[in-house]
């Protein structure tokens, strides 16, 4: 005979306002096998949960229903309740009539009624739970980075401090990122290169580390603690373990007018290259596409000057095998495309001459220009004529917040860039006078509007609110017609050079890895966080983390605090020795099982696999379906697809849900 | 209204630092000065539009305004920016500057009341209301302006006929000697 126990929660006024909770628990405590039910206005604050405990111990309760808010909030907490006082955690269930009624309905005697109704489904099937245990699965106490930017290499010698192994992952010949192209670092000016390079030197060098770069990752299988993955070695042409990295094959090699992707287009590189000095590893790559002993078979002349033998021509691409616990996504981001459109949602800014006048560039390759490591070696030169720009116009927002032609979130990191171009730009021109067309100064941030400030007041940046509507070639000149709302005109500005704060966009080649990994991503192919308050460095695939610009937009220092948080969450997780997760699985009835091998193939996570049962002399009687516990995640495909009704998902059986919707036609 | 900027955009604002002390590129245009403002109903531009235009080295559109003039210098502006910027004290400059370089006062009626007031108060040490009076309505061509209500001030002793002096005028000489603003700013910064 069960003994279930009700305990109605008014959540404050959230519950209270639109359910009567008293008249519900009296209610509550007429159904049938109810043998106390009780309201109380916060059941999860530690009074509510004392007066659960005690229920249990007084009335000998067998079960537990608290109706209050998504058991996604407070699941956990109640059940945790119930264990403290000796009952098994799955006897506890949660009526939810926060989200599912009191938030949803205005009239208070219908949500009432349904509140009752809810807690009358939830009694039925408290009362055909069995207790249940958690299932208990090894964890592989070695972790995957994947990227190699200042997030990927962050959270990797994070990681590896805390004492567990990690395979760093970059898909470029170096690491480093796009933090490695920057000149200086807002809202310190500090040289990018000289706090990144140290950090690229230790995860190459970490005991604790292995680094894969110019590497991807091809196919993920696995769960939580338990995940295989694949890594493709792209071909290098170059025997890694033969090269010291001299760099005679890079200097000799005749084909050298490709554009450098390291200089954003605006240097040019051999056709076998390292892709910049301070690049990590330094071993060069051949490019195949560029390659004239690739092209046409003649030429091969770093084979016969490389002192080492070291290159291979006829190197193809190698596969790895790694078992891991647990992955770190730090996938980083890219630039929206103003010229070029590969996608037709995003139709560019022909207005403002990009790829057509030389002297309009991006913010990343006006990094380059005034990068010490840069093609003009740290002196700004405007790419057309070399002419040192006396005057020059920053426009912010160029695809941001533009739901027409670019993307409609703010890029977050454009406002304090600028001010650092701008800053950048005195220090360098002297006489010259830097333009800022803006729309908001969104500079969020510790010491970041005072930079801002510095940027205008000290060193006498005009910043101009309003945006630009289009610029035009007048001998050699750039005009850009804007406007200032502040002033309410148009404003005309004849410019030496225009650098456009192009958008952050994510990755072009995020989503087949998304795929490959089970995570989540919203419509701009950023990767969704579990909980955007609560749980932002976790994905919903347990033991796969967030780590910088793959999530959303962000600058170095968040970048750098969330690849911290995510090593702390990986190191978390290895610190121990099994993994709890909810026995929420399925379960087969070996003896009715007819090994159809339907839900073989239905499984969406190959967690079913044949089990043979065998007599005592070791004779095959029978093949049965069986369920991985590790492997499965409870949806109930199997359930469904059963011909012979032989699996259950232990939690949520037949019986309990067939019983449920019984409950409402009483 | 279109502006064509160029490299010289923060002359006109440095101009205006130098002669105020005042730093105009801290102005972020939060409009606080213009919220307060006791005229600001009455003028085209609001003080906050009028450092815009100083940001933007809008020399002749500022000393043609009349938001100068029409300033109360009630200091409100001064007391509340969140910038420290002495917004009373940028409109003073831009008066003593217009002034400086001829032009035709904004608001005729405002420098005819300084100048009456001046020219009273040089002559006589102190003010002398009747007088004042008569000069500031021939100047402003309006002879009879407010003339029903002097009989009621004769009669109650709040106007008379005739001045009243001071004693030491040699020292008011001298004090309306050392007082041009600019001079004297210009002295300073030679030593």
């Amino acid at each position: 005979m069960a003994r279930i126990g009700v305990f109605v929660c008014h959540c404050g006024e959230n519950i209270g306002r639109t359910v009567d909770c008293a008249a519900v628990a009296k209610r509550a405590a007429l159904l049938r096998d109810v043998v106390y039910a009780v309201d109380y206005k916060y059941m999860c604050s530690d009074p509510g949960q004392n007066m659960i405990k005690d229920a249990i111990k007084e009335h000998n309760l067998s079960g537990v229903v608290v109706a209050s808010c998504s058991p996604l909030m407070h699941e956990k907490t109640f059940r945790r309740t119930v264990t403290e006082a000796g009952m098994n955690p799955f006897l506890c269930e949660i009526a939810n009539i926060r989200e599912h009624c009191s938030w949803v309905h205005e009239d208070k005697p219908v949500a009432t009624e349904k509140a009752l109704d809810l807690i009358r489904v939830m009694v039925e099937k408290v009362k055909r739970d069995i207790p249940l245990d958690p299932i208990r699965i090894p964890v592989t106490k070695k972790a995957l980075v994947i990227g190699g930017g200042i997030a990927g290499i962050q959270a990797a010698l994070d990681i590896a401090e805390g004492g567990k192994e990690v395979i760093l992952v970059e898909k470029s010949p170096s690491i480093g990122g796009h933090m490695a192209q920057l000149s200086e670092t807002f809202p310190t000016l500090d040289c990018s290169q000289c706090i990144l390079t140290p950090k690229m030197v230790s995860a190459n060098t970490h005991k604790n580390i292995k680094l894969y770069t110019y590497s991807e990752i091809e196919k993920v299988s696995g769960y939580i603690g338990n995940f295989n993955v694949t890594i493709r070695k792209k071909a290098r042409y170059i025997d890694e373990t033969l090269c010291t990295g001299c760099g005679i094959c890079q200097e000799k090699c005749p084909q050298k007018k490709i554009p450098s992707e390291f200089n954003e287009g605006l240097g040019m590189r051999k056709a076998i290259y390292v892709p910049f000095p301070q690049a990590v590893p330094n071993k060069p790559v051949i490019d195949r596409e560029h390659c004239t002993k690739f092209i046409n078979g003649k030429c091969g002349l770093c084979e016969k000057i490389c002192g080492r033998k070291a290159v291979r021509f006829d190197q193809t691409d190698s596969f790895v095998n790694e078992e891991v616990g647990a992955i770190v996504v730090a996938t980083g981001y890219d630039l929206y495309t103003i010229d070029k459109k590969t996608d037709e949602t995003l139709k560019g800014y022909g207005e403002y001459g990009y790829g057509k006048y030389p002297d309009v560039v991006s913010g990343l390759q006006f990094e380059r220009l005034v990068s010490a490591s840069g093609p003009t070696y740290g002196e700004l030169k405007r790419p057309s004529d070399g002419k040192v720009p006396e005057t020059i116009v920053f426009i912010q927002c160029v695809g941001s917040r533009d739901e027409a032609k670019g993307v409609s979130y703010c890029s977050k990191i454009c406002c304090m860039y600028t001010a650092k171009h701008t800053m950048l730009y005195k220090h360098k021109v002297h006489n010259g006078q830097a333009f800022v067309f803006y729309m908001d100064i969104r500079a969020g941030g510790k010491n970041y509007d005072e930079f801002v400030r510095r940027a205008i007041e000290e060193d006498g940046a005009v910043y101009l609110r309003g945006r630009v509507s289009k610029i035009s070639e007048e001998n050699g000149k750039l005009i850009v017609k804007g406007a200032d709302t502040l002033s309410g005109a148009q404003v005309e500005i004849s410019a030496d050079m225009v650098v456009l704060a192009t958008a952050i966009s994510a990755q072009p080649d995020i989503v087949p890895l998304a795929q490959k990994l089970g995570v989540g991503y919203d419509q701009y192919h950023f990767l969704s966080e579990a909980h955007p308050k609560l749980r932002p460095v976790e994905t919903n695939s347990a033991g796969i983390f967030l780590a910088g610009a793959c999530q959303a937009p962000k600058d170095i220092p968040e970048a750098v605090a969330q690849a911290s948080a995510a090593a702390s969450k990986v190191l978390g997780l290895f610190s121990s020795l099994e993994l709890e997760r909810e026995p929420y699985v399925a379960k087969v009835n070996e003896s009715t099982c007819v090994d159809c091998e339907f839900c073989l193939t239905a499984c969406p996570y190959n967690a079913i696999e044949r089990k043979e049962i065998k007599n005592r002399k070791g004779e095959v009687i029978k093949v049965v379906s069986h369920v991985n516990e590790g492997k499965c995640q409870g949806c109930g495909t199997c359930v469904s697809i059963c011909r012979s009704k032989s699996i259950d998902l232990a939690g949520f059986t037949d019986e309990q849900v067939y019983s449920q919707i019984n409950a409402l036609f009483v | 209204m279109q502006l064509k900027l160029d490299n010289n955009v923060n002359q006109f604002a440095n101009e205006i630092e130098h002669l105020s002390g005042c730093s105009i590129s801290d102005c972020y245009q939060c409009g606080k000065c213009s919220a307060g403002c006791p005229v600001g109903e009455f003028v085209e531009e609001s003080p906050t539009r009028l450092m815009r235009l100083i940001q933007l080295n809008q020399r002749q559109a500022v000393l043609n305004s009349k938001t100068p003039y029409l300033c109360a210098t009630c200091t409100t502006c001064s007391e509340r920016c969140p910038m420290k910027i002495d917004v009373a004290k940028v409109m003073e400059t831009i008066r003593i500057l217009a002034c400086k370089e001829g032009l035709r006062p904004a608001v005729k009626a405002v420098s005819n009341f300084s100048g009456a007031f001046l020219d009273s108060v040089k002559s006589n040490g102190r003010l002398f209301e009747f007088g004042m009076t008569v000069t500031f309505n021939l100047k402003n061509g309006t002879p009879f302006k407010n003339a029903t209500i002097a009989p009621a001030m004769l009669l109650k002793g709040k106007l008379s006929f005739l001045p009243q002096s001071i004693k030491n005028k040699e020292r008011l000489k001298n004090i309306f000697a050392n007082s041009s603003y600019f001079e004297d700013r210009e002295e300073k910064k030679e030593h």
